[in-house]
């Protein structure tokens, strides 16, 4: 290795970084410097343009002009695998390792260490261990990858791009699923890379997180660089005002929760062995029950249950105090309920389908097939929620795949919205979105509950929860293990309620 | 933010329009051949040509590529349309040597391929059998259906309602013409005039979110396998009619791999999604122009299979992503990078 210069230079300076899509202007004349040892923060709203940045980094896209310079070098990775060669290595949000092999193959595949010919298994366990150990983990290399959880799979994850790469390492929100616990492993882990000289670029929506970690940011808005920062130098205002543009109005704070209506739902002893333990709920027009716990307590579950999506297989649900069977989604929807789920891509978009035909879906499938939605109809119900949600696309029929993230949840929010339901559930429904269409879908919570629609809201972020719930359910391992109402619900004492017993 | 622009929605033209050219080139190519291909005479109450040859012979392949399309577009595959065919024919064979009418020999046909296809749905939808092994099933135990039915014979017959359908003629068209082209537009408006078409492209694409958006995916899967039953049946029909008799081995023999080549050359994906039933119909066109290039050309027979591959070989390289991505760079470097780059190419480059 050469020894680190004394002035700063770019391990890799990208310039004047163009991309066009059809119609849009997705990245235009972007320039980038990533300078070694340093996290470099990738900051912007759904849309601004970073993954399509980061894309044409790593060679995943042709980039339109512009150049790009590694180590003083001109360079164009035509595909991922050029730019991993060239130094590049990447780590997206879900890990693109192989579930199915071991740890200590993941880390090696391609390039395991042979003894005549045949992998040196032993040698290459071994190895895989000490690399690890060197991120701090002590786990056993020859266990399937899926026996680890999603952070320790980040950083085996992180360690193959480093081993492979070792110049830049691109880490695209690595922390969306994680919690408290595994976001700080992680970070110990990001120092650990950068103190190796690397230069990191950390994309994420945790602003807490940003200034955390980071030292640098660039800041994009609508595929152009807004500026870049040291950020000790700034406060986070100054950083949310350059990603909006706008300054943030202060966030809607009163709790104005009314007088909650008649019950809507009688939930009794729902269950189902081995997912969740039964549980009872009422919920009643015109409030918002938030649904806290950790990672994996079942949140999730809770909603998928009540959703029909999986079977209950003990309990009963009584609307308006009449028993209904919720066999499956279809006869939540009939029964003016609906789900948004927490995985947007698996369980959410259908994303070759566009934009019009996917806000409609579901209000169509309730209809049946017989009685399609008049075209003019579907136009109006589609314009409409794109204004009212501020959905931002170039064209109803593009598919909906090529939205960002936050514009997908908004345009899901909106199928479900289309149906005029009496009953929304949420789930985590502002994961992976951008400070401002955060912002916006609180206020719609706010908005909707005011208008006296019944919400149950499953989320990890507590001061959110406690921004909108009039009641929150605590559950801790599959079991309901508290109600906070009132004046009780501040996030002090949901951590608590999720805490107790745990530490004793 | 205002409200997105109102663009022009995607026209049926521009979709189709790669197939219209390959066709019209596969037309040109037998024009080569011979000169005469498009004359049209209209002799004892008949029309007769060359065109009309294509678009007659090619009623089976275009009957299986209707239902054919559906089934791809659910991300499945029907692999046991030609032994429906055997099927059907020997029914419907079976039905008038005992004496029945040809009404009630093509309703029981219909009713038998009715039949494999809820069995095909069934397997798919509520066992969750992988479509290419449940439909493998009766593609290799169909045809000894068909032979107990025909109990190992071909069983020929001279009804000739029944082989009006196969060899007769409405108002001078030959009715296989009739049949396909009736039953493309009744498909095409049945799916398209309702929701059906969008609800099969969503459980293409992404049956979970479908199922959770309140779609009812499992009844539309037996039903799309269903109509592919029903197609395959009446192609099967159409054939016996034709030669007046159910060869149960070799009615319909490989023709479910003409099907879904016509659904390929149609441009839609065998992952599911977007679809097209005119543009399928068109590839089916297109294969049977081809086999008649090669029969009007005079050259020896044996040369057929070769010279059909190769010119579906050059079809599908020109369809091919990397291509169309190629074509796409080489207007891109024009003045303007606007037009949209082929479905999908994208997503490819990035994987």
């Amino acid at each position: 290795m050469k020894d680190t210069p004394t002035h700063p230079m770019p391990v890799l300076h990208a310039r004047g970084i163009s991309k066009f899509f059809p119609g849009t202007i997705a990245l235009d004349d972007v320039d980038l410097r990533l300078m070694p040892g340093e996290v470099h923060a990738l900051l912007g709203e759904n849309g601004a343009g970073k993954s399509t940045l980061i894309k044409c980094l790593t060679g995943a896209y042709r980039r339109d002009a512009g150049t790009l310079m590694l180590d003083g070098q001109d360079v164009a990775p035509g595909s991922t695998a050029d730019s991993q060669l060239l130094g590049i290595g990447t780590v997206y949000q879900e890990v693109n390792l192989l579930p199915n092999l071991t740890v200590a193959e993941n880390l090696y595949l391609g390039r395991q260490p042979m003894r005549r010919g045949f992998i040196a298994r032993r040698r290459m366990n071994a190895q895989a261990r000490d690399v690890l150990a060197g991120y701090g983990l002590d786990i056993d290399p020859a266990e399937p990858l899926t026996a680890y959880s999603v952070a320790i799979q980040q950083v085996v994850a992180i360690a193959r791009a480093v081993e492979m790469s070792g110049k830049v390492l691109i880490l695209d929100e690595p922390t969306a699923s994680l919690d408290r616990d595994e976001v700080q492993l992680l970070f110990g882990v990001i120092r650990q890379v950068k103190a190796r000289g690397l230069a990191v670029v950390f994309i994420t929506h945790f602003l807490d997180q940003v200034f955390e970690i980071s030292d640098r940011a660039t800041v994009l808005r609508n595929g152009r660089v807004v500026g870049e920062c040291l950020l000790r130098d700034v406060t986070q205002r100054d950083v949310v005002t350059m990603m909006l543009g706008r300054q943030l109005e202060a966030q809607v704070k009163t709790r104005d929760t009314g007088r909650p209506g008649k019950t809507l739902l009688d939930i009794k002893g729902l269950g189902k062995r081995g997912m969740i333990a039964p549980f009872s709920l009422t919920i009643r027009e015109g409030e918002v029950v938030g649904l806290a716990g950790l990672l994996g307590s079942g949140r999730t579950e809770t909603a998928n249950l009540i959703f029909g999506a999986v079977p209950a297989d003990h309990g009963q649900v009584l609307l308006r105090g009449r028993e209904i069977g919720l066999r499956n989604p279809r006869d939540a929807v009939a029964h003016r309920f609906a789900l948004c789920p927490e995985d947007r891509k698996i369980d959410g978009i259908v994303g070759d389908l566009s934009v019009r035909d996917n806000i409609i879906l579901a209000l169509q499938a309730r209809q049946g097939w017989m009685r399609p939605i008049p075209r003019a109809k579907i136009e109006e119900i589609a314009q409409s929620y794109v204004r009212a949600l501020d959905i931002r696309l170039a064209s109803l029929d593009m598919p909906i795949r090529l939205l960002s993230g936050g514009n997908q949840q908004k345009a899901l929010l909106a199928r479900w919205l289309a149906t005029n339901p009496d009953f929304l559930i949420l789930d985590e429904p502002t994961r992976g979105i951008d400070v401002g269409a955060h912002a916006e879908i609180i206020a719609l919570i706010e908005q909707l509950r005011a208008d006296g629609m019944a919400l149950l809201v499953a989320s990890s972020e507590l001061e959110e929860l406690v921004a909108y719930s009039t009641r929150v359910i605590v559950l801790r391992d599959r079991e309901q293990v508290s109600e906070l109402t009132g004046d009780q619900i501040t996030p002090d004492n949901i951590i608590n309620a999720i805490a107790t017993e745990d530490a004793a | 933010m205002s409200s997105p622009p109102v663009g022009p929605r995607p026209s049926i033209l521009k979709r189709i329009m790669p197939q219209l050219l390959i066709l019209g080139v596969a037309l040109a190519l037998n024009v080569a051949v011979f000169p005469e291909f498009f004359q049209i005479d209209f002799r004892n109450g008949r029309l007769f040509g060359n065109l009309i040859d294509v678009l007659n012979r090619g009623a089976p392949v275009a009957l299986l590529c209707i239902g054919m399309t559906l089934v791809i577009a659910t991300k499945g595959i029907d692999l046991s349309v030609g032994a429906v065919m055997a099927i059907a024919g020997a029914v419907a064979a079976a039905m008038v040597v005992e004496g029945h009418g040809w009404g009630t020999a093509v309703l029981a046909a219909l009713a038998a391929g009715g039949l494999c296809g809820l069995w095909n749905g069934f397997l798919v939808a509520v066992l969750r059998i992988q479509p290419i092994v449940a439909t493998l099933v009766l593609m290799v135990a169909g045809r000894g259906v068909a032979q107990l039915v025909t109990e190992g014979k071909i069983l020929t017959f001279d009804n000739p309602g029944l082989i009006h359908l196969g060899a007769g003629t409405v108002a001078g068209v030959p009715t296989p013409i009739l049949i396909w082209l009736a039953l493309a537009a009744l498909v095409t408006f049945g799916v398209r005039k309702t929701a059906l078409g969008m609800l099969i492209e969503a459980i293409g694409i992404n049956e979970r979110s479908s199922r959770l958006a309140g779609i009812n995916s499992r009844v539309l899967l037996i039903c799309v396998y269903l109509v592919s039953g029903l197609c395959a049946a009446l192609a099967g029909v159409i054939v016996a009619a034709d030669i007046k008799g159910a060869d149960a081995n070799n009615a319909g023999l490989w023709l479910e791999l003409d099907a879904i080549l016509a659904v390929v050359i149609g441009g839609n994906s065998l992952l599911g999604g977007r679809f097209s039933i005119i543009a399928s119909l068109i590839g089916a066109l297109i294969i049977q122009s081809v086999n008649s290039v090669i029969l009007l050309s005079g050259l020896p027979p044996e040369f057929n299979l070769v010279i059909k591959a190769l010119l579906i070989l050059g079809i599908l390289v020109i369809q091919s992503p990397r291509i169309g991505n190629f074509i796409y760079l080489l207007r891109a470097s024009g003045p303007q990078p606007q037009p949209e780059p082929p479905h999908s190419t994208q997503e490819e480059a990035a994987r």
